[in-house]
């Protein structure tokens, strides 16, 4: 099997190019055909600043039904401070805007949590708030400023869904996430498979895919294709890129003599936790410790599937994703390369014995792992949103993923990061949202209670 | 620039309260991963645990301080228990996953809003030190004149501190070269060699962790004191990793590894803050505007931690005063 002809690898690659071309063009088009809807900004003008030296929580109250929004007047907020008193009170004016000075000046209240409190019954007949638990909202003072907060109002979205439905909405929120966390995971278990590394800094390199892709996309003026703008689309190609590179480099200026130098592997994995704090201070020294989000990140129009909703953005991330996925799966069963690559997670001296450049194979491995961590990251910032931590909080799911998986397999990594993401959304429908992640990891320690191979790993001992 | 305000207030910080909480922190992982070679990547969830069990008996459910902290003691070892069970059997970094999840699943927990009336959610908890702060005789500022002083508080916390390492250390000494510790050094060089000789290595590694545990226990109850209140954000990984790059720069399996570790690694960081601060203040800072503001001034000392982090790896896994034969850093 080792001597299929050289070409049998490259028709493998022309596939995979065209699709990527095919779904950049989707994308652009996805992506800019939804501009309007986010176009119309609220009727409310925000008061002007204050010299004194006070916090004032300020908001606006608008009818989203209306186009272009409509103010409501006469709402009655209360501002409470975190032992539930209320501090302050207002109403809101005729141009649905509310300000609710804080008592004491802005240093008594700096560092303090205050929740505002919409009084429902204020709201005028057939009314509501869009997410009708959204009754409060939470703000931390931070800075020395007064606080602008925002309640959408509008058509009361039914609560009665039946249980059958949400779990579907959020199976499909899940199963978005699950397959850029499978990339992600990719990744880390393919490096785990032929270096032995567990490296802690691989959520660094999937904020590196959403940080290059924001600066390229930050870049003045807009890339038009045949008068598309596909800004967004070439940002994404070129994080996939320079995040190749970037794996390379990782691999060839500091893992490679690493190996060569004997150091063990705990010792990397101390040498890894390193790199994650340094990458994420200067990931935060460039991109400040704000979220960002892309230039043609918008909420389109979602379709309507029965009663779920489903945007176009959810569609094409799940397309892609599964389709480099396949591709990358599909290449390790059949490619020379691919076949090498898990020789050499198999047993490396032999690899190494049998004639295969076990160099070459993990430099190809940091290569395709470091990219497909790049483009997790540029659509889970196209999707929620991102900052210069958003690959660390992921870090533990990737491990979660890949241990129920199967610690260095490469299916394992994708089938444990689909039931990790999708359980992780669902199991919302219990577990309070805040305490999602929890739930996925109390699973990744009950699996190595009593399965600690993973569900797809092979029963040996790993101890 | 002002050399001698630098120098002092990093030199505050070097042996400051904080400084003494990680080298708490960094001695129970040197009974870890020092002695025994467990990668115990969870510290901050014993400490989470410890501290929280002390607020919340006092601020919550205004129960004496010492029950609380006996309590938060006793869960420590419980939480060393159930950890241990699924994980001591498994590798090493099966083990280092597992005790970071564990971590964040506390922090997560412990600050969610569906547990707010016992927690206090991400603002935590405070007043809870009544009792503790009752017990400090210094009145006025103490310290060494022109070169350092602290609060009355902060010295009080601060000699508690340092004077539970000090008992930390000497126990951790004592046992060390007892048989006991001489089981845990086989453990850590050859864990086989050692089962073939009889020993039940895994109730050695069980002892060990739960040792280790409750030293961590200590220093998040004292992290809780120190800053008078406590909340998720003091437990966050970031603060195992601190605790981590103290014992190393001071030298793993070394008794006074920490408490090195932990002076030169809180001087360093401070003193790095201060001098990225200077230099980026003023109407004309040493490093222009353009290239640095303050906010990234801050950033600096972290990058330079990780740079040193690594390089201490590569270089010097011993640390000051390790030494290199002995510590086989590939232990399971």
């Amino acid at each position: 099997m080792h001597h299929r002809p050289r070409s049998h690898v490259h028709r493998q690659r022309f596939p995979l190019t065209a699709v990527l071309l095919v779904l950049m063009a989707v994308t652009a088009t996805l992506l800019t055909g939804a501009g309007p809807a986010a176009a119309a900004g609220p009727a409310c003008v925000k008061p002007a600043p204050r010299t004194d030296d006070t916090i004032h929580i300020q908001g606006c109250l608008s009818d989203t039904r209306k186009k272009p929004p409509a103010p409501v007047p006469d709402v009655k907020i209360n501002v409470e401070d975190s032992t539930g008193k209320v501090v302050g009170k207002g109403t809101s004016n005729a141009s649905g805007v509310f300000d609710v000075a804080l008592p004491g000046s802005s240093i008594d209240n700096l560092g303090k949590t205050f929740t505002i409190r919409i009084d429902k019954a204020s709201l005028p007949e057939g009314a509501a708030l869009r997410n009708p638990k959204q009754v409060a909202l939470k703000v931390s003072l931070k800075l020395d400023s007064d606080v602008f907060v925002a309640f959408p109002i509008g058509k009361e979205t039914s609560t009665e869904t039946g249980v059958a439905v949400q779990a579907l909405q959020l199976a499909v929120g899940g199963l978005v996430f699950a397959l850029l966390l499978a990339m992600a995971s990719l990744g880390l278990s393919m490096i785990f498979g032929t270096t032995g590394l567990t490296n802690f800094a691989h959520g660094e390199l999937v904020t590196f895919g959403a940080l290059v892709a924001y600066g390229v996309d930050a870049l003045p003026g807009t890339i038009s294709v045949a008068g598309v703008n596909v800004t967004v689309a070439v940002a994404i190609a070129v994080a996939v890129v320079v995040s190749g590179v970037f794996g390379w480099v990782n691999d060839v200026a500091l893992w490679r003599p690493l190996r060569r130098h004997g150091t063990g592997l705990v010792a990397m994995m101390v040498v890894s936790i390193g790199l994650s704090i340094l990458l994420r201070s200067v990931f935060q020294y460039f991109a400040g410790a704000g979220t960002h989000q892309y230039s043609q990140f918008s909420s389109p129009k979602p379709y309507h599937w029965g009663s779920v909703l489903v945007t176009p953005k959810d569609i094409f991330v799940v397309l892609f994703s599964a389709t480099v996925l396949l591709l990358v799966t599909v290449a390790l069963q059949r490619t020379k390369l691919g076949k090498a690559t898990r020789a050499v997670a198999d047993n490396t001296a032999l690899s190494a014995a049998s004639g295969i450049n076990v160099d070459r194979v993990i430099s190809v491995v940091w290569i395709v792992g470091t990219a497909l961590a790049g483009l997790s990251g540029v659509l889970l910032g196209m999707t929620q949103g991102f900052d210069y931590q958003v690959g660390f909080k992921l870090l533990l799911l990737m491990f979660a993923a890949t241990v129920l998986g199967g610690l260095g397999t490469a299916w394992g990594a994708i089938v444990g990061a689909l039931v990790i993401g999708l359980f992780v959304e669902v199991s919302t429908l219990i577990v309070p949202a805040e305490l999602k992640f929890v739930g996925a990891l109390v699973v990744l320690i009950i699996v190595l209670l009593i399965r600690p191979q993973g569900l797809l790993g092979r029963a040996q001992r790993v101890g | 620039m002002d050399w001698h305000s630098i120098f002092s207030q990093a030199l505050q910080q070097g042996l400051g309260p904080v400084a003494a909480v990680y080298c708490l922190a960094a001695i129970g992982l040197n009974v870890h991963f020092g002695y025994t070679g467990l990668l115990n990547f969870g510290q901050a969830g014993f400490m989470a645990v410890a501290g929280y069990a002390m607020s919340a008996f006092v601020a919550t459910w205004g129960l004496s301080f010492w029950l609380g902290s006996l309590v938060g003691l006793v869960l420590c070892a419980v939480l060393a228990l159930l950890l241990g069970v699924p994980t001591l059997r498994l590798r090493a970094d099966y083990l280092a996953i597992v005790t970071i999840a564990a971590a964040e699943i506390i922090r997560q927990t412990v600050g969610s809003v569906s547990l707010l009336k016992y927690f206090g959610g991400q603002d935590g908890l405070q007043s809870f030190n009544a009792t503790f702060n009752d017990l400090n005789p210094f009145t006025g500022s103490v310290g060494i004149p022109g070169v350092v002083s602290w609060r009355p508080y902060d010295f009080w916390t601060l000699v508690v501190c340092w004077v539970l390492a000090a008992l930390c250390c000497l126990v951790v000494w004592a046992l060390m070269r007892s048989p006991w510790g001489r089981v845990l050094k086989g453990i850590r060089e050859d864990e086989d060699a050692v089962r073939s000789l009889g020993k039940n290595v895994y109730a050695y590694k069980m002892q060990s962790l739960m040792i280790g545990g409750l030293i961590g226990g200590l220093a998040g109850i004292m992290s809780a004191l120190q800053h008078s209140a406590i909340n998720p954000s003091f437990f966050a990984t970031d603060t195992t990793f601190f605790a981590y790059t103290v014992l190393l720069v001071g030298g793993a399996a070394r008794v006074l590894g920490p408490v090195v570790g932990t002076i030169v690694f809180w001087f360093l960081l401070s003193f790095l803050d201060l001098f990225f601060g200077e230099a980026t203040s003023g109407t004309n800072p040493l490093i222009p505007d353009w290239l640095m503001d303050s906010n990234q001034a801050s950033l600096m000392r972290f990058v330079f931690m990780g740079l040193a982090l690594m390089l201490l790896m590569v270089y010097r896994p011993q640390g000051i005063f390790g030494d290199r034969r002995e510590l086989a850093l590939d232990a399971r």
